[in-house]
């Protein structure tokens, strides 16, 4: 009897950030190959910074994602920060956790509505779902406008912000700047409580997994630019210490430098894997919302409801950023005086897509000497991998198409941004 | 540039090396965004629709540089199906910030990234798209104006020219009544010599213009750069010109020098 083989192919990714492809190969009814390669062209950051000073290094890092440059420029200033022991204004502490706001709002709001949508509505893009949606959809563009205003107010753009300096911002903002974004910030709080009721009531492909979830943890606040990084099995790291429990390893088998956990398990970033281990943080608002959808487990364990985790913590950012506008005072020292030191500059934040990691080696004279980046992506690969070998068995009996339509929505489930993962990545599992 | 008003025009939206950014100022119009897509018709644009079409296109979107094999090749292919191909973005019109290995060894920045580097495929250069093919209009910046993207599309839409202010960031900034940051401040700043379209930003916010829109016509480079280089040092003003822009011809001098002295930093990666 000859061998039977099904190809289940994807030769470029929509609706992702960057480029990417998919082949799944199942032999005689087994999964025999996930393949996940991403064949963005490689841009060399962690050599471009080399040589830089620190502001430099700021201005440069946001160029490697335009969906989220505030993230890569937030895990950089912090770590100079710590290194060159500068104390910041707690306002400015404060205003970087409102541009942060911003940016998982922007994101937020362009993958819900966007990107993630129209997979479960059954179109090929948003613009198509607008002409028989158009309520849904231009809601969608009024809270994705709000992030944007609030990044580009602070920032002075909202793709690639300008303002961000070691020790605090060039400028920080007025009062009066920021109340003008009041009025609007309420409506769209207004219309984030609808996107998590919408958003639940989207029905998901049948799946579920016990994912390892690893996100920050802070003493007081929703994990987003400080913390501890922990993990749903005890791990307990400071955020400068990833390299501790993970590492970036290149496979016999692959091109990539993949991020992997030391003992091999995969682990989930992101927007789920904070609503989980930070649930207790949530913004009243934003908790409340998420109890009324009555998903409980379902949200950790079926990894398509990631679109109702990322609704409750636009919900809970703009929110958040309701709360830090109607409490601001410009801040005494808008930017910190500060000597550089040489050393090791290293932290983690938490991207829209999960903790992204910088690691920076500090020169006598101040400019850097190597650097190690780890983006949210690279970290998921592992666990984008582990879901679609574990749920393609349960749509083999569907046709061709909607199978393979279904793993590209497993795939977009986890936001991927493939810019990010600035290392060529391609993974494959042989299976006996 | 005329389009057949009879139909909406077909637009494709598409990607080289480079970090989405500019074709998400597209979806960053967001009061604009269901209008434009009224009257165009977007055909090919992978980043926001499952719906592909390989052309042929009446407008051609491309943001990033050239910086594979396959990019290469993949242009000429883009551009025969194009009947306007128009550049967006510092990596496309210029190269972009990873145009910066253009003066360094590639291979030996691929093995400093990568531990496997024979498996990547990567030219040793990373160059606009008008140094491949015909260029029919660029949109400058990284990222671009939505402002002018806006403008572009309007023009293309009634058949006219694009409107494109192509004065120094300077001319914008005293307009702003900015107090400026090079005289009284102090700061390195390429606002005398940048073109314009940010809406002096960089200024309006107390710091100095870094060329994210890349030099105007005929800027004097050196008198500036003798200006930074007196106040701060001949380094540092080399290392502010090897930014987003660095490969565009005016700015490929002081940028040269600044690459050989930065990569002389780099150390080995300790038990990474």
């Amino acid at each position: 009897m000859p061998d039977t083989e099904v190809r289940y192919e994807v030769k470029q990714l929509t609706r992702v950030e960057g480029e990417g492809s998919l082949l799944l190969r199942v032999h005689d009814g087994k999964v025999a190959e996930v393949q996940l390669g991403i064949f963005e062209a490689p841009r060399y950051f962690e050599r471009l910074v080399v040589g830089r000073t620190p502001d430099e290094v700021i201005d440069i890092v946001a160029r490697i994602c335009g969906i989220c440059p505030v993230a890569y420029q937030m895990s950089a200033v912090h770590g100079f920060e710590r290194l060159f022991g500068v104390e910041v204004d707690p306002v400015v502490r404060r205003l970087r956790r409102l541009f942060y706001c911003g940016e998982w709002i922007e994101s937020h709001a362009l993958h819900i509505y966007l990107l993630h949508a129209p997979d479960f509505l059954g179109y090929p893009s948003a613009l198509e779902l607008a002409g028989d949606h158009p309520d849904v959809v231009k809601r969608g563009l009024r809270i994705k406008k709000l992030g944007n205003r609030l990044v580009g107010l602070l920032g002075g753009r909202p793709i690639h912000p300008i303002s961000v300096r070691v020790g605090g911002w060039s400028r920080a903002p007025r009062r009066a700047d920021l109340d003008a974004l009041r009025g609007d910030l309420e409506i769209a709080i207004g219309d984030a409580q609808e996107t998590v009721r919408w958003a639940a009531s989207l029905v998901p492909p049948e799946y579920t997994r016990e994912p390892r979830l690893v996100s920050l943890r802070h003493p007081d606040e929703y994990p987003m630019n400080d913390g501890r990084i922990i993990s749903s099995d005890g791990l307990d790291l400071d955020p400068g210490d990833w390299r501790d429990a993970f590492h970036e390893r290149q496979v016999p088998w692959s091109n990539a430098l993949q991020a992997s956990a030391d003992d091999g398990v995969p682990y989930l970033l992101g927007p789920t894997a904070r609503v989980v281990l930070a649930a207790d943080q949530l913004h009243p608002l934003a908790a409340e919302a998420l109890r009324a959808t009555g998903l409980g487990d379902e949200l950790r364990t079926n990894v398509f409801r990631s679109i109702v985790s990322r609704s409750v913590e636009l919900l809970h950012a703009l929110a958040e950023a309701a709360e830090i506008i109607d409490d601001y005072r410009p801040p005494a020292v808008p930017l910190a005086a500060w000597e550089p030191r040489a050393g090791v500059a290293a932290w983690a934040t938490e991207a829209p897509r999960g903790l992204l990691f910088h690691r920076y080696l500090v020169g006598d004279d101040g400019l850097i000497e190597h650097a190690q980046i780890v983006p949210p992506t690279s970290q998921n690969q592992a666990a984008i991998e582990h879901d679609l070998l574990q749920f393609a068995p349960g749509v083999m009996e569907l046709p061709h198409m909607d199978a393979t339509h279904q793993f590209e929505q497993l795939v977009r489930s986890y936001d991927p941004c493939i810019s990010c993962a600035t290392h060529f990545l391609d993974l494959q599992v042989e299976h006996s | 540039m005329t389009i057949d008003a009879g139909r909406r025009p077909r637009v494709g939206v598409v990607k080289l090396a480079s970090c989405d950014g500019c074709q998400l100022t597209l979806l960053d119009l967001e009061d604009q965004l269901l209008p434009i897509t009224e009257r165009f018709e977007l055909v090919e644009f992978p980043e926001a629709t499952s719906r592909r079409s390989e052309g042929p296109y009446d407008v051609l979107l491309v943001e990033g540089a050239i910086s594979t094999p396959e990019q290469a090749e993949e242009i000429v292919h883009l551009r025969a199906r194009a009947g306007l191909l128009v550049t967006i973005g510092a990596c496309a019109t210029a190269g972009g910030i990873q145009a910066l290995r253009n003066w360094a060894d590639e291979p030996t920045w691929r093995a400093s990234v990568y531990p496997n580097p024979d498996d990547i495929s990567s030219l040793a250069t990373a160059t606009p798209v008008s140094e491949h093919v015909h260029v029919d209009a660029e949109l400058r910046g990284c990222p671009i104006a939505p402002d002018q993207l806006l403008e572009l599309l309007t023009a293309l839409r009634v058949g006219r020219r694009p409107q494109l202010p192509d004065e120094a960031v300077c001319l914008e900034c005293k307009r702003a009544g900015n107090v400026c940051v090079l005289v009284a401040g102090n700061a390195p700043c390429l606002g005398p010599l940048t073109h314009t379209g940010c809406g002096a930003l960089c200024p309006a916010y107390l710091r100095g213009c870094y060329a994210c829109f890349g030099p105007r016509e005929q800027p004097n480079v050196d008198s500036l750069h003798r200006w930074i280089a007196t106040d701060h040092s001949d380094e540092e003003a080399d290392r502010l010109f090897a930014g987003f822009t660095a490969w565009a011809p005016p700015f490929q001098a002081p940028a040269g020098r600044a690459l050989p002295i930065a990569d002389a930093h780099a150390k080995e990666p300790d038990g990474a």
